[in-house]
């Protein structure tokens, strides 16, 4: 356990250190409005991501969320196209993003697919779909109400409505994965899904909550962000799924499923976000940002080896010493 | 005559285990020696050493007359030994001929592989041993007699003189098993030396030419099978120096509290009848692969039956999943505690805690103080030894693990407990705790099954034993009559003493 908090304190100073770094040139970008808005910008990613680690703990992927995010986030813009009240364009977003989710979730459980492949293949079908939806036509600010595109920047206390929602959604999720049986299910599923099962726990229906969950959450982030960009078209959000994967892996969570804590993943998709907005302000290329995050997806990985080797010399020693 | 591999004062230790303590094994030209011994004698222990997986501690391992090392798998290999093992190790997506050469193809020019001369040599080999199976053939198309000739065809591809047979019979039907002997018997003829290990006495009798005994890790004897008979055999495997000691208990059985009426399975077991009452210990004895943990994983809900009910204090209960079984008060401590019992990475608590989350929590959320408080009980109860109930699990002894696992039981507070060899692996110490620990429970009231296929512990901790063999249950003993002999003899297939 000292390990592992250790390890989100290392993560906590790498970003408080590059920030630094920053802020010696550009004092600027450390201004309380501009760190504001840096949290703000990551926060669709901080959303997804909480929904990703949890499918990841049960030794899950989800490759989907993207597709998903686009899908529901182009279904919000149709609806609002067509009238409806904002409250049920929001429901409506999380209840198809859930039903997606859920998608996923059903054939992994009751058709036993990998997961990897069963995602593979929705995200291709669910980032069609918006393709058929429009025939590939963009949604454009002028069409959207004004009250549709305004929500998530509504400000509250100092800050935007969407970085509010992140809040409270950490929150809870923190709530949920460390206070409920439905958490404790995630890790034990993950960790050794031989002993769930004859610990009563259902490997297979954990694993489609999560799935859903995740659904759920990808859809509230497609009405946000296309709320927020005031634009929906097809490739919304495009390859972003491979962000909220490696901010779960820098984050420390196991790819192997049952490791890793909220606090290590969000601190995961601050780092890419800090990454993503500073690089700009220092007059780098972005090829460079892609090039950082993929050598701290590595440091994390081998990270997470040399700690399993060393738990590993500990096993041994106690069983030289008994 | 000389034997051609002959082993003297072999030993080996692990970590609170003396696994083998100066053995000897000879084996002959052209002779099946068969190895005989009970679950833990160290049977497979010799034949790791002898193929190069462990390295002895002490003694020495002779191969035609010069003193040998084997440094590795593939040293013994090069050697001239080779082992078939129980679960044959194959490759399901390759060919036939692939899966006989892999590792030691034979290469043409540029040390590409030949195939021409890799599928000619195939079919040389299983013609060899009288197998007519196509070497192009994916290994995934043929059935589980055809691959034990495929993995014979692997071992003798090394050019073996010494071959090893680990109970190559366990999962072939009767009409395979008559094809193997006549395997044998062309081996034999082929010069090699064939080390055979099997539980069954008939068929050891039918092709073996000598014997080895071992016990409890000693070499207990060896001689011509035409010089002995089975019931000398028997003394030999389970005459012993009585050095555990059981726990004293009363026999106070109250009522019965599961009934199991009837219980089948399309492949795994039939007729499955028996009664358990409040406070007992019911053994199950078998040999491995009996359908002994089969018929406790159907009554755990992890598979169901086909036919057959199943009454707890008079009610029948369905057992569709391990939820319902636990909520009908059955619980199930596996084998396997590595891979089905404790959760290594979760905290000691976190483990005991997870099949009884329903009571631990309230209004969806899960109460830690009651959590840390039902486990500081039980880990109290068992005498766990951990730095704290925070700690993770899998950095407990083996022992300690083993606690936890139970614990975890416990706390669900059972009616039934069944538990699946519950000191296998584990070291004396603690297997005293857990015998201790079994013998409380039943006084306690609780409903004990123990399946264990060591035969004192099953004589010194049942009231009653049942012995199943091949899916059935063949013999249900009690009281005076519980002796080795008693639980053997039907275990293995053996007719009544004379």
């Amino acid at each position: 356990m000292g390990l592992l908090k250790q390890r989100e304190v290392l993560l906590a100073l790498a970003i408080l250190v590059m920030t630094i770094g920053i802020a010696v040139r550009f004092p600027a970008f450390v201004a309380p409005r501009n760190l504001a808005s840096v949290f703000n910008d990551t926060a669709p990613l901080m959303i997804l991501v909480i929904g990703q680690m949890m499918v990841i703990l049960t030794k899950c992927i989800d490759l989907s969320v993207a597709a998903t995010l686009a899908l529901c986030g182009m279904v919000a813009a149709l609806l609002n196209g067509l009238g409806f009240p904002l409250p049920l364009i929001v429901f409506c977003a999380v209840a198809l993003g859930a039903v997606l989710g859920a998608v996923n979730g059903v054939l992994v459980w009751k058709v036993g697919m990998p997961s990897i492949v069963v995602t593979l293949g929705t995200m291709t079908i669910y980032r069609g779909i918006v393709f058929l939806l429009t025939n590939g036509k963009w949604i454009n600010a002028h069409e959207m109400t004004p009250a549709f595109k305004s929500l998530p920047r509504e400000m509250i206390l100092g800050l935007p409505v969407m970085s509010w929602i992140a809040i409270a959604l950490i929150a809870g999720f923190a709530v949920v994965l460390t206070r409920t049986p439905l958490g404790r299910a995630f890790y034990a599923v993950g960790n050794n899904p031989h002993a769930a099962v004859y610990a009563g726990l259902d490997v297979g229906r954990t694993q489609a909550v999560a799935f859903v969950i995740s659904g759920a959450l990808a859809g509230l982030v497609g009405y946000l962000w296309v709320a927020r960009y005031a634009v929906a078209y097809v490739d919304i959000a495009a390859g972003f799924e491979l962000d909220v994967v490696a901010a779960c892996v820098i984050g420390g969570i196991s790819i192997a499923g049952g490791v890793g804590t909220l606090a290590g993943a969000m601190l995961g998709a601050v780092f890419l976000g800090v990454i993503k907005n500073a690089l700009p302000v220092i007059d780098i290329s972005p090829f460079w940002q892609m090039a950082i995050s993929g050598s701290a997806i590595l440091l994390a990985v081998a990270f997470n080896a040399s700690r399993g080797r060393a738990k590993g010399r500990l096993i041994l020693r106690r069983e030289d010493t008994p | 005559m000389q034997p051609v591999l002959s082993l003297r004062g072999i030993s080996k230790s692990f970590p609170g285990v003396k696994a083998l303590s100066g053995v000897q094994l000879d084996l002959y030209q052209g002779q099946v020696t068969a190895l005989i011994g009970e679950n833990g004698a160290g049977k497979s222990t010799i034949v790791k050493v002898l193929t190069g997986i462990y390295q002895p501690d002490a003694g020495t391992i002779s191969l035609g007359g010069k003193v040998v090392h084997f440094a590795g798998a593939d040293a013994a290999a090069k050697g001239g030994i080779t082992a078939i093992h129980q679960e044959t190790v194959l490759f399901d997506d390759l060919s036939v001929a692939e899966n006989i050469w892999l590792g030691h193809a034979p290469q043409g020019r540029f040390g590409l592989i030949d195939r021409a001369a890799m599928r000619d040599g195939a079919v040389r080999l299983l013609d060899s041993i009288g197998a007519d199976i196509n070497p192009d053939l994916c290994l995934r198309e043929l059935g589980i007699a055809s691959r034990h000739m495929v993995a014979i065809a692997r071992a003798l591809s090394i050019e073996a003189q010494v071959v090893i047979m680990d109970e190559p019979t366990a999962a072939l039907s009767h009409k395979e098993i008559h094809e193997l002997y006549d395997l044998v018997d062309k081996l034999k003829g082929q010069g090699k030396a064939i080390l055979f290990i099997s539980h069954k006495f008939d068929e050891i009798f039918r092709i073996a030419d000598r014997y080895t005994v071992f016990r409890d890790g000693g070499f207990i004897g060896e001689g011509l099978l035409a010089d002995t008979s089975e019931h000398a055999l028997v003394q030999m495997m389970v005459g012993r120096n009585v050095d555990q000691i059981f726990p004293k208990r009363k026999h106070r059985l109250g009522a019965p509290v599961l009934t199991v009426a009837g219980y089948c399975h399309p492949t795994e077991f039939a007729d499955i009848n028996f009664t358990l009452h409040c406070g007992e210990i019911l053994g199950f004895y078998g040999l491995v692969g009996a359908g002994r943990s089969e018929v406790m994983q159907a009554l755990f809900g992890i598979t169901r039956p086909s036919k057959g009910a199943c009454r707890i204090d008079g009610h029948i209960r369905a057992l569709r999943s391990t939820s319902e079984a636990i909520a009908a008060g059955i619980v199930y401590v596996p084998e396997d505690r590595g891979r089905q019992g404790a959760v290594k990475g979760m905290a000691v608590f976190q483990n005991v805690t997870l099949p009884s989350l329903p009571r631990t929590s309230q209004a969806g959320f899960l109460r830690l103080a009651q959590e840390f408080a039902l486990a500081r009980k039980y880990a109290t109860r068992l005498d766990l030894r951990a730095a704290s109930l925070d700690q993770d699990v899998g950095l407990l002894s083996g022992g300690n693990q083993q606690k936890v696992v139970i614990a975890k039981w416990l706390a669900t507070a059972p009616r039934v407990i069944i538990l699946d060899e519950p000191t296998k692996g584990i070291d004396i110490g603690s297997k005293a705790a857990v015998h201790a620990f079994m013998a409380e429970l039943a006084a306690q009231g609780l409903a004990v099954i123990m399946v264990s296929s060591e035969i004192p512990e099953v004589l010194g901790m049942s009231d009653r034993v049942i012995v199943m063999r091949e899916g059935r249950i063949v013999a249900e003993i009690e009281g005076a009559a519980m002796t080795p002999e008693a639980l053997l003899r039907p275990a293995a297939g053996i007719a009544a003493a004379a």
